[in-house]
């Protein structure tokens, strides 16, 4: 089936599964590689991306589920090659080390500072909680969440 | 930047991953790319006795391999060549991989994958330690036994006769898995005339290139080896992709295409390696203040089916066992066998944190048995300057557990908070409350290969200037996460005085750059950083050698020496090779000498909770403070150090492999468990630095350190907390209120 969709302010068309994972649509037709598949059922939190202001896990969401969303993907959070604040903390204070989890961990940082602009230290570990992380120890993620807002 | 060494500097490939542009092996894609898959052994042991294709597929639409299309030879060269790429006949472990299939609709393949039947004529099959030392079945050689090691300091049969006590222990720990985020992957491109090229997530691309020399009888310029960018290894990176990597590269000979592999997590983790189970007792001689006469363990690990690095990895374990404390008289007797699991392999840590855990669990217990706090006793014996090692190593730097012993106990408020948590823990005797306890380890990690490996490995690191006054640096060290890129390119600015931006590290790639030796081992800032150091200095020495560059420069002056040397010479490149510091003598038939050029020193202190509805135990703080040299990059060894220790309290706490006939029953994220932003508490690093003369700046390996204290200090803390002292890791709730319900 035909969709339609807004992807990081762009009007796209996809032909696909309606079963399709969003996943795989985002990665294989429209070439949005920064969106990751670390474990195929939502557990991990590589493949975050923002529909429609929420955070999913795009591993569990089907193409016909994404009809007429407006969807930002990792390579949507940086405006004209401006990094955002907290892609900036990410890189100043070791947020981001083998850097797989590191596009879903930018996304769920940048909604819960939407959210909640000055988190708690409990509140950025509950906002990060559906993003898995086997580098950092989660330490200089929390950090650079912290540094972000700061600025 | 001046002076980048011991500053913070960014990461360089940082913005790359913060944005989503690092492209990782399955970002990649090559026209006309074909799919591939394993189809794996139903069966832990048996003869294959038929291969059926079945179902509603077009079946003459696939590329399919088996053992008998492998143009080399049948085996992953590593250390005894004796796992095959595609059994042959006969399998010896649940999910073996016996038949490969290509086809270019990645939904069809599924389906065909389903679709092949492999039957096999089941022999007993091992799965135990316990089975395998008793030889319940021989399923490998002629006892089941990878290798052995024997370590023997002074005489331990005669000290048992002057002990005033005799302490024993028994201590076990299980498997994990590596859980790097991104799967193994790889992508080739094989034909006769253009040879094998992979593109793949690794750590050693030249472990890559030795296999598929062999697998494919080809001379070593036909393969070409790329690592892309790697999301994470942890040790899981280390052999296997010489897998993956093989069968990609066979389905692409076969095809003639592309051919992408790439694991979903089930399979990754239901058949790649994981870190080897191991079972230690502990005999000690002490006497009655409490000093140690002698010290006999025993220390066995399951290495699976095959043996890929299951020496090397009991090796380490081995010389590690008996940790960072003096004793006249040490005997270390060490296994590693085989059983019908999937081959364990190379984790961060790589053996030590098997044998360190028993280790500091049976010093607290000894201490309690000659009535000592664990902090007096091991003050008793820790070693010093000038006093040897279980493998009568000389330790020629000063090392002071003591100080840092002491501070590690200041900074977690350990003193008072033993005296309080003892008084509430007693006081509290409501049904369902929650104890505290708190307790520590302290232990040593050796740097670089083991003994004369880094003289064998005789690794090479090569540095290229341009025109512009660039510095290239070639090294077949992969940035995994680690921050090699980062760490060379300050090592090369700092040497050669030049801003950090004009250091361009240049991707693996076996096609390019020299053989720098595998990225394991705590080894890439300490040796390899070590060969950039002097390789860059090559590249000032030849300048000034010419007469193109004085003695002090400005960068605008080395541009231009560059420039005008390579517009004489054509171009400007030196390598470096090598050298063992000095004074170090290691004797591989007698396990003595000195094991590593270089320790780093820790004590790691951890207070846990324990409560008593949920029979869950939580660390609620974390002290981690340890001796690596000089800090190269405080953010990056922090980094080092917080993501260790959470994959250790993952290991001590929350990952239980669950084994169902010889295979990983619960391969999945949902119920295999890492810690999550809410599980990790706060982990404090502290360094202390005392810069080691033949590392660049001063600096020791980090990378496996962290993985070694966690677990011990953990169960020690709960040992404080409940007065049961547990011995096995995982401890899980279950068994922690199994324990608790029989009292």
């Amino acid at each position: 089936m035909q969709i339609n969709f807004k992807v990081n302010g762009e009007e796209r068309s996809v032909e696909g599964f309606p079963m399709a994972r969003l996943l795989d649509v985002l990665r294989e037709q429209l070439h949005l590689t920064g969106t990751k598949e670390g474990c195929g059922e939502g557990e991990c939190g590589a493949c975050t991306v923002v529909i429609n202001g929420q955070i999913v896990n795009s591993c569990l969401v089907p193409l016909a589920q994404a009809n007429g969303t407006e969807i930002t993907t990792i390579e949507g959070v940086a405006a004209n090659g401006e990094l955002h604040a907290v892609q900036q903390a990410f890189i100043d204070h070791g947020g981001a080390q083998c850097g797989i989890c590191t596009p879903g961990m930018v996304l769920a940082a940048v909604d819960l500072l939407k959210r909640n602009p000055e988190p708690t230290e409990n509140d950025i570990r509950n906002g990060l909680a559906g993003n898995l992380c086997r580098c950092t120890g989660y330490m200089k993620i929390f950090e650079s969440v912290v540094r972000a807002y700061q600025k | 930047m001046d002076h980048p060494i011991g500053k913070p500097v960014p990461r360089k490939e940082g913005r790359k991953k913060v944005t989503g542009q690092a492209l990782y092996v399955d970002d990649l894609s090559f026209p006309d790319m074909l799919h591939g898959v394993t189809v794996r052994s139903p069966a832990a042991r048996g003869k294959i006795t038929n291969i059926s294709f079945g179902g509603d597929i077009p079946w003459d639409e696939f590329i399919v391999v088996t053992a008998k299309d492998v143009p080399g030879a049948n085996y992953v060269a590593l250390i005894l060549n004796d796992q095959p790429y595609l059994a042959d006949g006969f399998v010896n472990h649940p999910e073996e991989p016996v038949v490969l299939l290509a086809h270019h609709d990645k939904y069809l393949l599924e389906e065909a994958r389903r679709n092949v039947t492999i039957e096999i004529e089941e022999q007993p099959a091992i799965f135990s330690l316990a089975d395998s030392l008793t030889k319940t079945q021989i399923i490998w050689g002629e006892d089941n036994v990878f290798k052995k090691f024997l370590v023997d300091k002074g005489n331990v049969d005669d000290a048992w006769a002057n002990a005033d006590l005799i302490v024993e222990g028994k201590y076990e720990t299980g498997a994990q898995e590596q859980l790097y985020i991104e799967n193994n992957g790889a992508i080739a491109i094989a034909n006769a005339t253009q040879g094998v090229t992979v593109w793949g997530s690794m750590q050693c691309p030249y472990y890559v290139h030795k296999a598929l020399v062999k697998l494919f009888g080809l001379p070593e310029e036909k393969i070409r080896i790329i690592q892309t960018e790697t999301g994470g290894g942890f040790g899981g990176k280390e052999e296997y992709p010489s897998l993956i990597a093989g069968h990609a590269a066979l389905l692409a000979w076969k095809s003639g295409k592309p051919v992408k592999m790439i694991y979903d997590r089930a399979e990754d983790m239901v058949a790649t390696t994981k870190r080897h189970p191991s079972r230690t007792h502990h005999k000690t001689a002490v006497t009655r203040d409490g000093k140690l006469l002698a010290m006999e363990i025993d220390f066995v690990i399951d290495g699976g089916a095959y043996c890929t690095l299951s020496p090397v990895v009991l090796s380490r374990g081995t010389i590690h066992a008996a940790g960072p404390y003096v004793c006249p008289n040490v005997r270390i007797h060490s296994k590693a066998v085989a059983t019908n699991v999937p081959p364990h392999g190379a984790f961060r840590g790589f053996g030590a944190p098997q044998s360190i855990f028993a280790l500091e669990r049976h010093m607290d217990k000894v201490a309690q048995a000659v009535g000592l706090t664990p902090e007096e006793f091991r003050r008793r014996n820790f070693i010093h300057e000038g006093e040897t090692t279980a493998t009568s190593q000389m330790i020629r730097e000063r090392v002071d557990m003591d100080r840092f012993l002491t501070r590690a106990l200041k900074l977690s408020d350990y003193h008072a908070k033993r005296e309080r948590f003892a008084r509430e823990n007693n006081a509290s005797n409501g049904r369902f409350s929650k104890k505290r306890g708190i307790g520590f380890a302290s232990f040593m990690h050796g740097a670089g290969f083991t003994g004369s490996g880094e003289v064998y490995l005789q690794s090479v690191v090569s540095a290229e200037a341009t025109a512009e006054g660039k510095v290239r640096i070639l090294a077949a060290s992969t940035e995994i996460g680690q921050g090699t890129n980062t760490i060379f390119s300050q090592i090369a600015s700092e040497t050669l005085g030049l801003d950090f931006d004009s250091i361009e590290i240049v991707q693996p790639d076996t096609g390019l750059v020299p053989n720098s030796g595998p990225t394991v081992a705590s080894r890439t800032s300490m040796v390899v950083g070590k060969l950039v150091e002097s390789a860059v200095t090559g590249l000032k020495q030849t300048l000034a050698g010419s007469g193109f560059l004085a003695d002090k420069y400005s960068a605008t002056e080395f541009k231009k020496a560059c420039a005008d040397y390579i517009a004489k010479f054509g171009s400007l490149k030196t390598s470096s090779t090598y050298q063992p510091p000095p004074n170090v003598h290691w004797d591989d038939e007698k396990y003595q000498g000195d094991a590593y050029g270089a320790y780093a020193w820790a004590i790691y202190v951890a207070e846990v909770s324990f409560d008593e509805l949920t029979y869950e135990a939580r660390v609620e703080d974390f002290v981690a403070l340890q001796e690596v040299g000089r800090v190269l990059n405080p953010v990056l060894a922090a980094g080092q150090i917080e993501g260790g220790v959470a994959q250790a309290i993952g290991f001590t706490l929350f990952e239980n492999v669950v084994w169902k006939e010889g295979r990983m029953a619960n391969n999945q994220m949902t119920n295999y468990i890492i810690p999550t932003p809410a599980d990790i508490p706060p982990i404090r690093v502290y360094f202390e630095e005392n810069p080691y003369a033949y590392g660049p700046g001063g600096a020791k390996g980090i990378g496996e350190l962290p993985m070694d204290g966690a677990a011990p200090a953990i169960l020690n803390a709960i040992e404080n907390a409940t007065g049961i002292s547990f011995t096995r890791i995982p401890l899980m709730p279950e068994q922690l209120m199994d324990r608790m319900c029989k009292m």
